[in-house]
């Protein structure tokens, strides 16, 4: 389905002009003292999981455009900067910048190289166990610019890392591109969880490009949310499990509201023997277009995955496709899936309003309970505001 | 309490109940006894209103008030509730937050959970991956909740164990005394369940018509003795084409 833009152009879903957005924005200060942020830049902040207060927070990466406004650790063992300062302050960081993302792999990935604006630098380092999670915002506060980042993540050896990256625009802001370029490395026996939401403005588009190297007996959790309009979202983020016992995990939740197109996958390499992945994925449309899709590739002996996507459909319009793909290069190996997409059954509707519940309420229940969030682990804060979230999409879906 | 009169109900076109006829007075309560696919179940389904069951002809008069038109939550809300023999499951909808949603006046949760053997039940989803004993007592729990003025019950003690039949048993007679005035209409195939809980009326339904009305003991032991066949011969059968309302 194609829709008039703002500008009142046909682009083909899916399809973005890098050059019709402005590659320079405006500087924005450093801010030592995160009070200093706007309310309304605050609240939008808060609303993609970055809670600027810094409660049960290990440290606190902000960037709006193209400048670095805040960047601190607080909590010792866990470093934050941007990837710019990082690089001046480690040689040996050149060795993970554009390892295992390829800086060839398309349009989006060569001008993030050509034209780098920071991006974040987290690291735990060996044995670190920080006990509350970085958080990381990313921000749109300039109309019809683009913002390219290029993003580093290690959890060094046997670290216990959380991320919470928010990706939000200013309430004035329409139109924009985000390019997120982000490598991620778990190594041996370290956890990662990792959890992005994502609260664009309607006629914003995102190319994240994404990958993670786990390592032996290392554990990457990722959790993805996207419940706002985004005008066009791809992404297929990959995990390779190098290393014997390593494990991935990745849980989406897509909600699409008309006039979005969502392209989003989760794909596991698991290349080392008793590796094991699991990927999760909900979509709902509610008039918008998702297409979601998973893919495990099996190199190794006794490994174990399972994928599995589930689509509701709520509305006569939009589209859900759900492309699940298990490729297996050995035998032994053991690679299952499921897929299901229909829309609310109608007698779970009925049982709920035999109850004395309305429809609509039935009916926002079963989406609620559809898209549930316990699975992720998520701090309980930050579980509590997502599912509020969810709630406020419903209202705006029924 | 409730008043059926002349009830013809279709279910994808074909008629599943015919000129149905009944009275249920305030704090009475009756047994609806019946071969496999009489009817019973449309007739409770027909009562709470579910999509699918279309009423050609004849009135739901619940309290005074004609509910044909009236959608589920509509009935739900003026105190009809019902105990599903089949429930489906509600994934990601814990049993909690469905008591916790739905419940009227007093009711808590943890207790009346734990009187159901169900307190760890009431953080799982919704019916998913209980068992039939598990289910029945899920949708007792929500009926305590709900709290209803008319309770139908569909096969209450239909897969649950000896043990547990007295438990259900126990909570369906709490769910009809909790007001003096609380009425139901249950559905049963053995009759175990009325040594806790007494219908002061049976009827039964064959072929989607109603063929007596009288005192539930004697039509099960005819039935126990003689199969519906003797039941459907029995000379208390209303005759064809009477519209006489069973009244007791």
């Amino acid at each position: 389905m194609q829709t008039k833009n703002s500008r009142g152009r046909f682009p083909k879903a899916g399809q973005v002009d890098i050059g019709s957005y402005k590659s320079s924005a405006k500087d924005k200060p450093y801010l030592k003292d995160l009070r200093r942020v706007r309310p309304d830049q605050k609240k939008n902040m808060l609303s993609a999981g970055v809670d600027l207060s810094n409660r049960h927070r290990s440290g606190t990466y902000v960037q709006m455009d193209h400048s670095v406004v805040h960047s601190q650790s607080l909590y010792p063992g866990v470093e934050v900067m941007s990837t710019t300062e990082a690089l001046k302050k480690y040689d040996w960081l050149e060795d993970y910048f554009w390892k295992i993302v390829s800086n060839d792999a398309d349009e989006f990935t060569r001008q993030a190289e050509v034209q780098p604006h920071h991006g974040y630098f987290l690291r735990a380092q060996a044995g670190v166990k920080a006990v509350y999670p970085l958080q990381a915002c990313l921000f749109i506060n300039e109309d019809n610019i683009i913002q390219n980042v290029h993003n580093i993540i290690i959890a060094e050896e046997g670290s216990d890392l959380q991320v919470i990256t928010g990706c939000a625009t200013a309430s004035d802001v329409r139109r924009g591109l985000h390019i997120g370029i982000s490598e991620f490395y778990v190594k041996k026996g370290a956890k990662l969880t990792f959890t992005m939401i994502h609260n664009w403005a309607d006629d914003i588009s995102v190319r994240p490009r994404t990958a993670t190297l786990v390592e032996e007996g290392g554990t990457f959790l990722s959790n993805y949310i996207c419940l706002e309009p985004v005008k066009t979202l791809q992404m297929y983020p990959k995990a390779e499990l190098v290393g014997r016992g390593a494990m991935a995990r990745y849980s989406s939740i897509l909600f699409a509201l008309p006039g979005a197109h969502m392209d989003v996958g989760s794909r596991v390499i698991l290349k080392a023997e008793g590796s094991k992945a699991e990927v999760v994925s909900r979509a709902v449309s509610a008039g918008g277009d998702v297409i979601a899709r998973g893919h495990l590739r099996g190199e190794a002996q006794g490994i174990k995955a399972h994928l599995e996507c589930r689509g509701l459909m709520l509305s006569e319009k939009g589209l859900i496709h759900a492309i699940p793909e298990l490729e297996a290069t050995i035998e032994g190996v053991d690679l299952s899936h499921e897929a299901a997409v229909g829309k609310i059954a109608r007698d779970e509707i009925e049982y709920l309003m035999a109850r004395g519940l309305s429809e609509g309420e039935a009916q926002a229940a079963i989406v609620r309970g559809f898209l549930d969030t316990s699975i992720m682990g998520l701090p309980r804060e930050l579980q509590k505001q997502i599912d509020t979230a969810i709630s406020t999409c419903e209202k705006e879906a029924f | 309490m409730l008043k059926i009169e002349g009830l013809t109900v279709s279910v994808f076109g074909q008629r599943v109940l015919s000129d149905v006829n009944l009275r249920i007075r305030k704090g009475g309560s009756m047994a609806l006894l019946g071969p496999n696919g009489s009817g019973k179940t449309s007739l409770l389904m027909a009562i709470m209103g579910l999509s699918g069951y279309k009423i050609t002809k004849g009135d739901i008069i619940f309290k005074g008030r004609r509910i044909n038109d009236l959608s589920v939550d509509e009935r739900a809300r003026l105190g009809i509730g019902i105990m599903f023999q089949r429930p489906p499951a509600i994934r990601g909808v814990k049993l909690r937050q469905m008591v916790d949603m739905t419940q009227r006046g007093d009711f808590n949760a943890d207790r009346e959970a734990g009187e159901l053997n169900l307190r760890e039940f009431l953080d799982r989803d919704t019916n998913v991956g209980f068992s039939g004993g598990e289910l029945k007592r899920s949708e007792l729990l929500q009926m305590l909740a709900h709290s209803p003025q008319l309770s139908l019950f569909d096969e209450p003690e239909s897969g649950v164990d000896l043990e547990n039949i007295v438990l259900v048993g126990k909570i369906m007679s709490r769910i009809l005394n909790k007001n003096k005035d609380n009425a139901g209409l249950l559905i049963t195939h053995t009759g175990c369940i009325f040594d806790y809980v007494k219908p002061d009326e049976g009827c039964v339904l064959v072929g989607g018509r109603l063929h007596c009305i009288g005192d539930p003991m004697s039509i099960l032991k005819t039935i126990a003795k003689h199969g519906y066949e003797g039941c459907i011969a029995c000379k208390r059968k209303i005759p064809e084409g009477d519209s006489r309302k069973p009244v007791k």
